[in-house]
């Protein structure tokens, strides 16, 4: 078999969101359109002017089951979200976790990404110690829960994985770029199997860069399930979200051989940056990197715009929503009357920043595996410049049984975008 | 501090971070933190700081690099408290 030829589908689901911790949780949370934004006092405390988010819930009783003391001594949340995430997709996948005994997977490697990263560790232990004089009190954890690659790491000792093992990250588009760059792997002919996904904790001092540059709704702290407002006219910034969604992306031969339930076949992916120009910056998109890397997609998965049955878009709840339905619309070179289905998984879990792709690819991939798609919370009063999009926007979960293929995107800070298409394999 | 107290709040410190379970349950004075529990040895550190805690001593560098055993513990929190 040619490496041109080799094709990849997803054989394991992780997910620890804000709405629910596994497949049928969650599936019944996107279902339902339960929003995960609570209120959290410790942000109303220390005059968080957004005091919502969405944090995975009683995380603290069962993480014992998936880790040990001595392992949880040195994981911040991050990493036990990341690693939640990856032990459920493992053990989605078909497979037990493995002894210490046994020899590294060698065709198994984890591309698990975040934004941020560990920075509850160095703001509330690191940072104090240093400056108090006390650096032999840091003890031995510090490196590992503070160095990028921390969550993956963890995970390639619990999970003995022996190919590549590495954290990336872009930002918003972590956990998108994860996925498509590890699905290129696999098509490389360099690994049969790659954990790809994103995580991130949910520390107040991750949220609290961009609750000072005014970015978070600031509107409706005492109704915290109507804060998150993509596409809606009164929508007013995001809701910081956390938790972590894992893909066990697989080689086809591999996964037919060992009659490994199939969820979806990843059918291409882009990824590019905007260079900060036409119109491009740190915090915003350039249009034309946003559609030639959706176009990109389509190309890399040599199917029409027209084949999309339903995106889910990056559609955080910011004055970009508008600009990126137009430029989906273009990239497909779809009128806005004949749109697939846009919603946004955010409005149920915020935005989950690094996880955010990863919990969104898992969302989909639900999504094309029992047919339907969830209703896009909150925006009943629609946008008023996305009118002419009005039928495509869906507000309640529909059953879908003929729902084919999906087109995730994400977009970031930095004007980085990442942009996968998954087909329903059949 | 009897030396049985001592040995006590010493295991219960080692519990969280001794990987193998049969060789903390059978442990003695004798038992070896890194060879029989399979302490990761980048965690004898953290096992200091926390003797130095809940006894409310200074163990010197020189002093923890001596520690191989339970008993090693025991002997070195007695000296420092007595």
């Amino acid at each position: 078999m040619s490496k041109a030829e080799r094709r990849v589908v997803v054989t394991g689901l992780g997910v620890l969101a804000p709405n629910g911790h596994g497949l049928d949780e969650f599936t019944s949370a996107l279902r339902a359109g339960r929003s995960g934004i609570r209120h959290h006092a410790h942000l109303e405390e220390l005059n968080f002017a957004c005091q919502v988010g969405g944090i995975p819930e009683n995380v603290e009783q069962f993480q014992g089951q998936y880790l040990s003391a001595d392992e949880l001594f040195a994981m911040n949340a991050n990493m036990i979200y990341a690693a939640i995430g990856a032990i459920d997709a493992w053990k989605d996948a078909g497979f037990e976790v493995p002894g210490p005994d046994v020899e590294a997977d060698w065709e198994t490697g984890a591309m698990i990404g975040t934004g941020i990263g560990g920075i509850d560790t160095i703001s509330q232990t690191l940072g104090p110690r240093v400056d108090a004089g006390k650096v032999r009190r840091l003890g031995s954890t510090m490196v590992e829960q503070i160095m990028s690659s921390g969550n993956s790491a963890r995970i390639a000792g619990l999970l003995a994985l022996g190919n590549q093992v590495s954290t990336n990250s872009s930002a918003c588009n972590t956990g998108t770029e994860a996925v498509v760059m590890g699905a290129q792997r696999i098509r490389d002919g360099l690994a049969t199997r790659m954990l790809a996904g994103g995580s991130e904790g949910h520390s107040h001092y991750i949220w609290a860069g961009f609750d000072a540059m005014k970015v978070l709704n600031r509107t409706k702290n005492d109704d915290p399930a109507a804060a998150s407002r993509p596409m809606s006219a009164s929508a007013a910034g995001f809701i910081p979200g956390s938790g972590a969604g894992v893909l066990m992306l697989e080689e086809l031969e591999s996964a037919q051989g060992r009659g490994a339930r199939i969820y979806a076949e990843v059918l291409g992916g882009a990824l590019n940056c905007g260079g900060h120009r036409q119109g491009g910056s740190m915090t915003a998109p350039n249009p034309n990197s946003v559609q030639r890397c959706i176009r990109g997609a389509l190309a890399d998965a040599g199917i029409a715009g027209t084949e999309i049955d339903a995106i889910n878009g990056h559609l955080t709840a910011t004055f970009a929503d508008p600009h990126e339905v137009n430029n989906w619309s273009k990239a497909l070179e779809r009128a806005p009357a004949d749109m697939p289905f846009i919603h946004s998984t955010k409005s149920l879990i915020g935005h989950a920043l690094g996880a955010a792709g990863g919990l969104e690819c898992v969302a989909s991939i639900l999504e094309l595996h029992h047919g339907f798609v969830h209703g896009s919370i909150n925006c009943d009063d629609l946008h008023p410049e996305l009118e002419a999009f009005a039928g495509a926007v869906v507000h309640e979960t529909i059953d879908l049984p003929s729902l084919r293929t999906i087109a995730k995107a994400s977009f970031g800070f930095g004007d980085v975008n990442g942009c996968v298409i998954f087909r329903k394999f059949a | 501090m009897e030396n049985q107290d001592v040995f006590d709040k010493v295991v219960e410190i080692l519990k969280p971070f001794a990987k193998n379970e049969e060789a903390l349950g059978n442990i003695s004075l004798e038992t070896s933190l890194q060879k029989d529990l399979e302490v990761n040895s980048a965690r004898l550190v953290d096992i200091v700081l926390e003797i130095e805690d809940s006894f409310d001593i200074e163990v010197s560098d020189d002093d923890a690099d001596g520690v191989n055993t339970v008993g090693d513990a025991v002997k070195l929190i007695v000296a420092a408290t007595s």
